[in-house]
């Protein structure tokens, strides 16, 4: 039966009672470039003929390169039983289950992925997930507003510029203030520069917000950072990698009151940016400014273990305009990626990962260095880090002729920084090799040449 | 249903008790009783200033949140500590250990527009 919720005659009686001539005057108020002039599609074309003609646009895509792009997404391992059971018709969708009467699976797989993040980030509470990192980080700097009631947010200028602009378009349009941390030339925030903002009286931080390792990929004084947020009475949001949080210190341990991040390194591949999974985990204290859902553990009347979704009454769909956040869903089925993930490598695997990665990027720093190309930052870094080439665009274009992307030429996403302006942001994993790596420093002694 | 004498009321079921120039402000053992049992009290900070049925706060019960408004115009100079760990204060005691906030009045005569006890009955009575 198809589903159609209004009749030809529903929509007369909505059309006459509202006294307008047709429901296009209800989109009005959007401006005519950014409306849907009707879609121009092709005719239907035979099965065989179009399998073939996506075929040879799949064809398009270099599936071949040595690729060391990373800023934000990130090549991982990811294995077999993830897929297998990712797509259990129990599993198989994006939606949040209410009833807890019939989805008792898929609360406790939510339920699960809530337990593994908060070992991982070393916080009481997590979300059921979120969009993606940048929304994550929006709804942090939103938790730290209502928190604090204060009205400025500070955010590291070496926090990923995506992000950091989601927070924006989040901010735009309220009394909050966004304002942008420095940072050094060893590419750590700038800890004075952030003691100075925190300092003005009348203008009191409710958050501050770094990333580690940050958008250079280099490793920031956190604990630092996080005192002096709580001196000046703010909160301290750290964004992470997830896989990282193996081998670094969890947010909860150097004093973090919220963690965000994307999820989309545990186990869910590179997609052309999305749908990826945003995590965002906080201390106890601030469970109630917990935007979306969480899935609580309980008993039923027969005293039975038993999963609900829990503290939703803050949601949009109950409390409208004065709702936490206009999140009312979450990514469910690539939290359920994330925690198959987690729970195949283990605590000990997902170590190994997170050291592999990291002996592959110190060998790939040997090797570009060797060919010329030294390092930007003097700062630590775990797996990714940005290094010299001058005329870097150039030499990047040219390095995909030779089977290599070069990551990413960071003018991009700062184009005012001179020191930047040649400058690739390169990463490994441990799905880098060693011919790889080999492979971008000859190339890359090539296009030099 | 239990409707104090010396008490002011408000049409969305908060009272207030008048202390000289200041107010204190909870919510009626009706409102409790309907509101079931309540699990977080979110209450303003010290210093805020509320106009007259502004939202001052929200109170959140296992089945359902609701606002709390300002009886009367004020500016904030206490909020009742134990509710942050023991919410359910205002389900046991909603006149007494289960107070919200107290109020330095800016217009005593606003409280003239509130309901005596009497009247307040009536309200609840007739529901």
């Amino acid at each position: 039966m198809p589903y159609g919720p209004h009749t030809a005659a529903d929509r007369e009686a909505m059309r006459s009672a509202l006294g307008i001539a047709s429901v296009n005057e209800l989109f009005a108020d959007i401006p005519a470039p950014a409306r849907a002039h009707g879609l121009d599609l092709p005719g239907p074309e035979a099965e065989l003929t179009l399998t073939a003609r996506l075929g040879s646009l799949a064809a398009h895509d270099r599936v071949d390169l040595a690729a060391f792009l990373g800023a934000g997404a990130y090549r991982h391992y990811i294995p077999p039983v993830v897929d297998q059971m990712i797509s259990r018709g129990e599993f198989y969708t994006a939606y949040t289950p209410y009833q807890p009467e019939v989805s008792q699976g898929t609360l406790q797989a939510i339920y699960e992925y809530q337990s593994l993040l908060a070992e991982l980030t070393g916080l009481d509470v997590v979300s059921a997930s979120h969009y993606d990192g940048a929304t994550a980080t929006a709804e942090a700097a939103l938790m730290t507003v209502r928190a604090t009631r204060r009205e400025r947010v500070l955010v590291s200028r070496a926090v990923h510029p995506h992000y950091a602009g989601t927070a924006r378009t989040y901010l735009d349009g309220t009394r909050l203030a966004l304002e942008t941390i420095p940072t050094t030339a060893d590419g750590t925030t700038d800890v004075v520069a952030l003691e100075r903002l925190l300092a003005d009286p009348e203008r009191p931080v409710a958050g501050v917000i770094l990333a580690q390792p940050n958008v250079f990929g280099v490793l920031e004084p956190m604990a630092e950072a996080a005192r002096l947020a709580h001196v000046g009475g703010a909160l301290f949001v750290a964004v992470v990698e997830p896989v990282s949080l193996a081998v670094l210190a969890p947010p909860g341990a150097y004093g973090a009151d919220i963690a965000a991040g994307d999820g989309q390194p545990l186990g869910i591949p590179l997609q052309y940016g999305g749908p990826y999974l945003g995590i965002l985990a906080a201390s106890e204290p601030l469970v109630r400014q917990v935007p979306g859902r969480l899935v609580g553990r309980t008993t039923d009347v027969d005293g039975r273990r038993a999963f609900v979704m829990t503290l939703r009454a803050r949601e949009q769909d109950i409390r409208r305009e004065k709702a936490a956040s206009n999140i009312c869903t979450n990514q469910a089925l690539c939290a359920l990626a994330a925690s198959v993930y987690l729970a195949t490598i283990g605590p000990h695997g997902l170590r190994d990962v997170a050291a592999l990665g990291a002996a592959r990027a110190r060998e790939l720093e040997t090797a570009l260095a060797a060919a010329g190309a030294t390092r930007v930052h003097a700062a630590p870094y775990l797996n990714e880090f940005a290094v010299h080439v001058p005329d870097a665009p150039r030499v990047h274009a040219a390095l995909l002729g030779h089977g290599v992307l070069a990551g990413l030429p960071l003018a991009r996403w700062f184009p005012d920084d001179p020191v930047l302006a040649d400058a690739l942001l390169v990463c490994a994993t441990e799905v880098t090799t060693s011919d790889e790596i080999e492979i971008f420093a000859w190339a890359l002694g090539e296009v030099r040449r | 249903m239990d409707v104090r004498e010396g008490l002011l009321y408000t049409d969305e079921h908060e009272w207030l008790r008048i202390e000289g120039d200041s107010g204190v402000v909870g919510i009626t053992a009706y409102a409790a009783e309907e509101l079931g049992d309540i699990v977080f009290v979110e209450l303003p900070a010290v210093g805020t200033r509320l106009t007259r049925a502004q939202t001052f706060g929200v109170v959140e019960s296992v089945k359902a949140v609701s606002d709390l408004f300002a009886p009367v115009a004020g500016e904030v100079v206490e909020t009742n500590p134990a509710l942050a760990a023991s919410p359910e204060l205002v389900n046991g005691d909603p006149y007494g250990e289960g107070w919200m906030v107290k109020l330095r009045l800016s217009d005593p005569a606003e409280t003239a527009q509130l309901k005596d006890p009497a009247a307040y009955g009536e309200f609840i009575k007739a529901g």
